[in-house]
């Protein structure tokens, strides 16, 4: 699903250079769920939003579901995104004003699905989160848990390739923490490939495999 | 780009973020109404210094006869200068470019007599054309005509006031009853109204010249020569004007200097000083009129700067779930172009009707009446707003659209 080979990525701010990705190589099959995990600093978040497509690379390949990701102008970028990727972030990044179903629709709005449709669509994955009763209130009024199943309900709306998850549970207590891994769980058994950005141990030893990164290489890879 | 749905999602975003909608839409809203104000009073002290120009057309030229002050080729001062009807052909045949002209006689205040009702009022004989002269509106009947000039008809075009007090009682009837003057009987034919301020005016009447020249005066004497110059320029009214006084000093030997020779009265030299003054009047209220859209435009700006800045998590989760950049860009700027149209309509319709309220309450004075808007400039006033609010709103829709979702979206 998801080929990268020797990808170099470099920040430049003012006179410094960062060197964060060096050399990465990495294969994801379809259907997988693997982790990341790294110190801070360590470019897994880099990693991460280079294979979301939020960023791009200097170096390298990367092929997701057989297409080559390369220099892509916004448009495109944007309607790959839309199709293949769905995002979980560790903030929810859920848009205040907009209640939940609104928030799980929009994706949606951005393939042109009329109003009505996508609320009824969205609607569904609610219900499937057991969020159904929760449609019509702001994200300020949710719990932590209840937000980030939102956010989860939107990133699966558009039925996905690949779910990128970057620290989903790092604002959750432990407890909802691991419902929520059951429930990425589920959805992965579903054929989503996932990839989850974390710190956390725990959460890291329920995935297939594990990717350690220290200062921009892969350093290690655990079968689970 | 029009789609339902689009609006709909912009809708939701402005009804759901409300003070930002607020602020965006009142600066617009106050703009606009500061400048229909602004716009309004500038009319309304036009209108009300132009009442002040009303009795006579605005591009009238009155010569009347007066007496030398200057010595000329031997002659001395202080004869008195007296016009003819030759004088008048005269000006007919030489002036090039008038549209209507008439001479008078000046018989001053005489008394007029119907029945037994008596009354002092102007008697003033001229040509049918003295009507258009001193734009008059005939409420009645008609005015002089050539038949009467011709026919040297005895009749009699009255004004108002001097129906009102001679025509009293249940004879108010005035056309085609006989009034005396200086002990001639005149059938009044029409009853006229002066927009003139002087009173005077509407205590006035007008007899065929002719008529007159031959009864009370038996030659063909006038003492006043009056002409419209039709649309001509105030330069080229100055040369008609020029050329008249040219041709009667050749005709009275008087020096064409002489001041008092005879007497100019030329109506477009006022009305061109007017509209010097309003054209320095219209040029601060459109100073201060741009100044405050300019201030409504930085207003619009501002906030939709602050909004973007705002929204930048938003957008950035947008872009990250699959929205283009053309989306972004469209989102910011359809919602800034529905608040600054919205807020400016507003404003325009609060403008015209503060306009309306003060136009049908307070009483017309001498320098202020009738405030109005010059509708074609408040629209258009309000559709630069709008361009400007699309501009202002394109800045941030670029710089929104450049967002960098992972920027966006990092946690700080």
């Amino acid at each position: 699903m998801i080929t990268i080979k020797s990808i170099h990525k470099s920040y430049v701010n003012g006179q410094n250079r960062l060197h964060v990705l060096k050399g990465i190589d990495l294969e994801i099959a379809s259907g997988e769920m693997i982790s990341i995990m790294g110190p801070s600093g360590s470019g897994k978040s880099t990693l991460l939003n280079i294979l979301g497509i939020l960023d791009n690379y200097d170096t390298g390949e990367y092929l997701l579901n057989g297409t080559r990701i390369i220099n892509l102008n916004e448009r495109k970028a944007a309607l790959y995104r839309n199709q293949m990727l769905g995002f979980v972030f560790q903030s929810f990044n859920l848009i205040s004003f907009k209640n939940a179903m609104e928030n799980v629709a929009l994706p949606l709005y951005y393939q042109k699905v009329s109003r009505k449709k996508r609320n009824r669509i969205a609607m569904e994955y609610l219900d499937r989160m057991g969020l159904k009763d929760w449609a019509n209130h702001l994200p300020s009024e949710l719990s932590g848990g209840q937000k980030q199943r939102i956010a989860i309900a939107r990133a699966l709306i558009t039925k996905p390739k690949v779910i990128l998850a970057d620290e989903p549970t790092g604002a959750l207590d432990s407890v909802t923490s691991m419902e929520m891994m059951d429930l990425l769980h589920e959805i992965n058994r579903s054929g989503i490939t996932m990839v989850i950005v974390t710190h956390e141990h725990d959460i890291a030893a329920r995935t297939q495999r594990t990717i350690k990164i220290n200062d921009g290489v892969i350093t290690e890879i655990t079968m689970n | 780009m029009f789609s339902i749905d689009k609006w709909q999602e912009i809708l939701s975003t402005v009804r759901k973020n409300k003070l930002r909608t607020f602020l965006t839409g009142f600066s617009v809203a106050w703009g606009i109404f500061m400048l229909i104000i602004l716009l309004g009073s500038g009319k309304g002290l036009e209108n009300g210094v132009k009442e002040q120009f009303k009795g006579g057309a605005m591009n009238g030229i009155w010569i009347s006869n007066g007496m030398t002050s200057v010595q000329f080729k031997g002659l001395k001062t202080g004869r008195n200068i007296r016009f003819t009807d030759q004088d008048y052909q005269l000006i007919k045949n030489t002036v090039e470019g008038y549209d209507h002209i008439s001479a008078r006689l000046f018989m001053g205040l005489d008394l007029v007599s119907y029945k037994t009702e008596y009354g002092s009022f102007f008697i003033s004989p001229c040509h049918p054309d003295y009507g258009y002269i001193k734009d008059i509106l005939m409420l009645e009947g008609r005015f002089v005509n050539n038949m009467d000039i011709r026919e040297y008809r005895k009749v009699a075009v009255i004004g108002e006031k001097v129906k009102s007090s001679l025509f009293k009682g249940s004879d108010t009837a005035a056309i085609g009853k006989y009034i005396k003057i200086k002990g001639v009987l005149f059938k009044v034919v029409g009853i006229f109204r002066d927009f003139g301020r002087d009173d005077n005016e509407q205590r006035r009447i007008y007899l065929p010249i002719t008529t007159a020249q031959r009864i009370f005066y038996n030659q063909n004497v006038i003492n006043q020569i009056s002409f419209t110059t039709g649309n001509a320029t105030p330069d080229e009214a100055d040369a008609m004007l020029n050329k008249a006084r040219q041709t009667l000093a050749k005709q009275h030997i008087f020096d064409p200097n002489d001041r008092q020779a005879i007497d100019i009265m030329n109506k477009s030299e006022g009305v061109r000083r007017f509209n010097a003054l309003f054209d320095g009047i219209r040029l601060f209220i459109w100073i201060i009129g741009i100044g405050t859209i300019i201030a409504g435009i930085v207003g619009v700006s501002n906030i939709m700067m602050i909004s973007v800045k705002e929204r930048t998590k938003e957008i950035g989760v947008r872009k990250a779930i699959g929205a283009t950049p053309i989306s972004i860009i469209m989102l910011v700027l359809q919602e800034s172009i529905l608040i600054t149209g919205f807020a400016g309509y507003i404003g325009l319709v609060l403008g015209v009707g503060l306009l309306e309220l003060i136009s049908s309450n307070m009483p017309p004075s001498d320098f202020f009446r009738n405030p109005e808007a010059d509708f074609a400039i408040a629209l258009g006033a309000t559709i630069l707003l709008v361009i400007a609010g699309a501009l202002a709103g394109f800045f941030p829709a670029m710089q929104a659209a450049r967002v960098k979702p992972v920027e966006a979206l990092r946690d700080e």
